[in-house]
């Protein structure tokens, strides 16, 4: 699993990238240990310029500590770091040509917002009128103009947020690293800063790495994920490859919801479940026990789906407006539904029916069983 | 009273206030009173006369000015090292002790379990003539054969910052704990080096502290007398000498009361600067 798993981000990378993309960071087999816990596990990864990327996982599983040894905060264990072509390894964060907006947004208490934007400028050497003409210029970017007096405690968390965002990109950094900058925004404000965010480094043009456990977050934001979990990149690709073709069952389970059914590898192209139904399915080569991953929306009730089938009996509706939800029990394991209310009228089965599911062999993905899945 | 209390909801916060300033009005404003009274009286223990005698303060302050001076530059010097002491202890406590915090701010404490008189009878004997410092100091040649320490200029002035040091370093120690080290690390994302960063961000966040424990050392440093009987000579002797002096063996209310109103006021005169 883990020699697996290592392998992948050179996979992961490759559709979709040119050769002569230039790259901004670059981790090479990087290790970090606290005491005996490994946080980072040999992890190398290769973020190009202008993209907006997301390293996202659950709690502890060394996201942050990726982000904190790039900003300098951390120093790995083993392995080297690389802005461009230096190395940047050892180097303390204020010789490191990246800016971070942080989780808690660290303002600086005692300066007024106009300083506290500044005070990277200042500390480059940057003097004069040139000073203010570019904090007010980004306090512009950020929707800010004219708060440049006031104290951070005088603003509200959405508008703290967009001067730790400003006082970062003041600077014209390679990299800007981003730690759940929006974490402790209420709901309605992180959907619309999600939007800005991307709206603003497209405008800007600068390499975003943005770490988040957020999986819709960085779904909305990133063209770009590495899906960590327990220290190791478990895959790395465009959003939509991450959602239509999870690599294993981990990323298959925690971006968006998948029925993973146990099997065996049969044919090239086929899966043998528990109940002796032979699935067609993506298998990539894969051998032995499997899980054969589907998700909810792409099945349909009924056989127009696809080739492939599975009997079973409705045990619950739900009705959310948009979508009707189903749990299907089946011979090869219970099974989620998501049936989109497109006729009114229509008559949704009750608990109880039987019912024919079917999709298609290409919605079929294939991953090794995890061990989040027992059976 | 229970039903008293509900229906004069309004009186509370004075009835919480009551004991506070019982305690005041008897304990400092009384006294202050009294002392005002007594330093415009004229004439001869036990005869006092309240005359409006306003050439009490003159002729005290001509008379003393050298000690009143001097009590101020003693405070001023060992409250700066007071000051340059204790912010890298304070500084390592806070950032570097990890759990071993509260011992160390217990060992800061410590001298407290022992009076005030007793702790610097003990200086007395760590710079006596025949004492350790001494001896090694006129080994390696930094005081002559004949150099001593007692009774010197010095040893006042380390006694009194030995004696106010917890009160400089304390109030550092919690100014300096409430720092958020995410602050220390944004500035240095911002291109501060550490020297950068802790001009920046550490000391100016650690101002209440710095002001707090100069106030809470130099204060009480300038009125102090008992480093300068018991550590130095005539020669060193402050305000509180003359003031202590003049209370209790001269018998001299009048000048003694008005040499404490003028160091209260010039002591408030520096505080409003």
């Amino acid at each position: 699993m883990a020699v697996e798993s290592r392998e992948r981000p050179d996979r992961g990378q490759t559709p979709g990238q040119t050769p002569n993309e230039t790259v901004d960071v670059r981790l090479d087999h990087v290790t970090k240990s606290f005491d005996d816990v490994v946080a980072v596990d040999d992890v190398s990864l290769e973020i190009p310029h202008g993209s907006f990327f997301a390293l996202l996982g659950p709690s502890g599983c060394g996201k942050t500590t990726t982000l904190r040894m790039i900003g300098g905060f951390e120093e790995p264990t083993d392995g080297a770091i690389y802005l461009g072509e230096e190395p940047v390894t050892g180097r303390p964060p204020y010789k490191r040509d990246v800016n971070t907006v942080f989780q808690s947004y660290a303002l600086f208490p005692h300066l007024s917002i106009l300083e506290n934007i500044a005070f990277g400028l200042r500390r480059r050497g940057v003097r004069g009128k040139e000073v203010r003409g570019r904090v007010l210029d980004i306090l512009r970017l950020v929707g800010l103009e004219g708060l440049e007096r006031r104290k951070p405690r005088q603003l509200s968390g959405g508008q703290q947020q967009r001067v730790a965002l400003a006082r970062a990109l003041v600077n014209k950094p390679r990299v800007l690293l981003l730690d759940e900058p929006l974490g402790a925004l209420d709901l309605k404000l992180r959907k619309q800063m999600q939007l800005e965010l991307k709206a603003i480094q497209h405008d800007v043009g600068i390499t975003f790495i943005h770490v988040t456990h957020d999986q819709e977050e960085a779904m909305t934001m990133a063209d770009r994920i590495a899906v960590m979990n327990q220290g190791h990149v478990e895959q790395l690709g465009p959003p939509d490859e991450l959602y239509e073709r999870p690599a294993s069952a981990f990323v298959a389970g925690f971006l968006g919801v998948s029925n993973l059914l146990s099997g065996v590898v049969e044919d090239p192209d086929g899966v043998r479940l528990a109940d002796g139904t032979l699935v067609q399915a993506q298998v990539d080569g894969k051998r032995g026990p499997v899980a054969a991953g589907v998700r909810p929306e792409k099945i349909t009730l009924g056989e127009s789906g696809g080739q492939n089938r599975l009997p079973g009996t409705i045990a619950e509706t739900a009705y959310i407006g948009v979508a009707t939800q189903f749990v299907v029990d089946t011979p090869a394991g219970t099974v989620h539904v998501f049936a989109q209310n497109i006729d009114s009228g229509k008559r949704i089965p009750v608990p109880g029916s039987n019912v024919t599911l079917s999709w298609s062999p290409e919605s079929t993905f294939v991953v090794e069983r995890g061990e989040e899945m027992s059976e | 009273m229970g039903s008293f209390l509900h229906r004069h909801r309004s009186l509370t916060p004075y009835l919480l206030l009551a004991p506070g300033m019982l305690w005041l009005a008897i304990f400092f404003l009384v006294p202050m009173v009294f002392l005002g009274y007594q330093s415009l009286q004229s004439g001869l223990f036990p005869h006092f006369q309240f005359t409006w005698e306003f050439s009490n303060f003159s002729s005290a302050l001509s008379g003393y000015h050298t000690q009143l001076v001097r009590s101020f530059v003693y405070a001023g010097i060992a409250t700066l090292a007071c000051l340059v002491l204790a912010y890298p202890l304070a500084y390592w406590i806070a950032f570097r002790a990890g759990p071993w915090r509260n011992l160390f701010l217990l060992f800061i404490v410590a001298p407290f379990f022992v009076t005030y008189l007793v702790r610097t009878l003990a200086w007395l004997n760590i710079l006596a003539d025949q004492g350790p410092v001494v001896r090694v100091l006129r080994d390696v040649h930094v005081l002559g054969p004949d150099g001593r320490l007692l009774a010197t200029t010095f040893a006042v002035v380390a006694g009194i910052t030995y004696n106010f040091f917890p009160f400089m370093a304390l109030p550092l120690y919690v100014s300096l704990e409430q720092i958020d080290p995410r602050l220390l690390e944004a500035s240095k994302d911002l291109y501060a080096s550490s020297t950068q960063s802790f001009l920046r961000v550490t000391v100016p966040h650690s101002m209440p502290g710095i002001v707090a424990g100069t106030l809470l050392t130099f204060i009480p440093a300038a009125g102090d007398f008992i480093n300068a009987a018991l550590l130095g000579t005539p020669n060193q002797a402050m305000i509180g000498n003359v003031i202590q002096a003049k209370f209790l063996e001269s018998l001299d209310y009048p000048t003694a009361a008005s040499l404490s109103f003028i160091l209260m006021g010039t002591i408030m005169v520096m505080l409003l600067i």
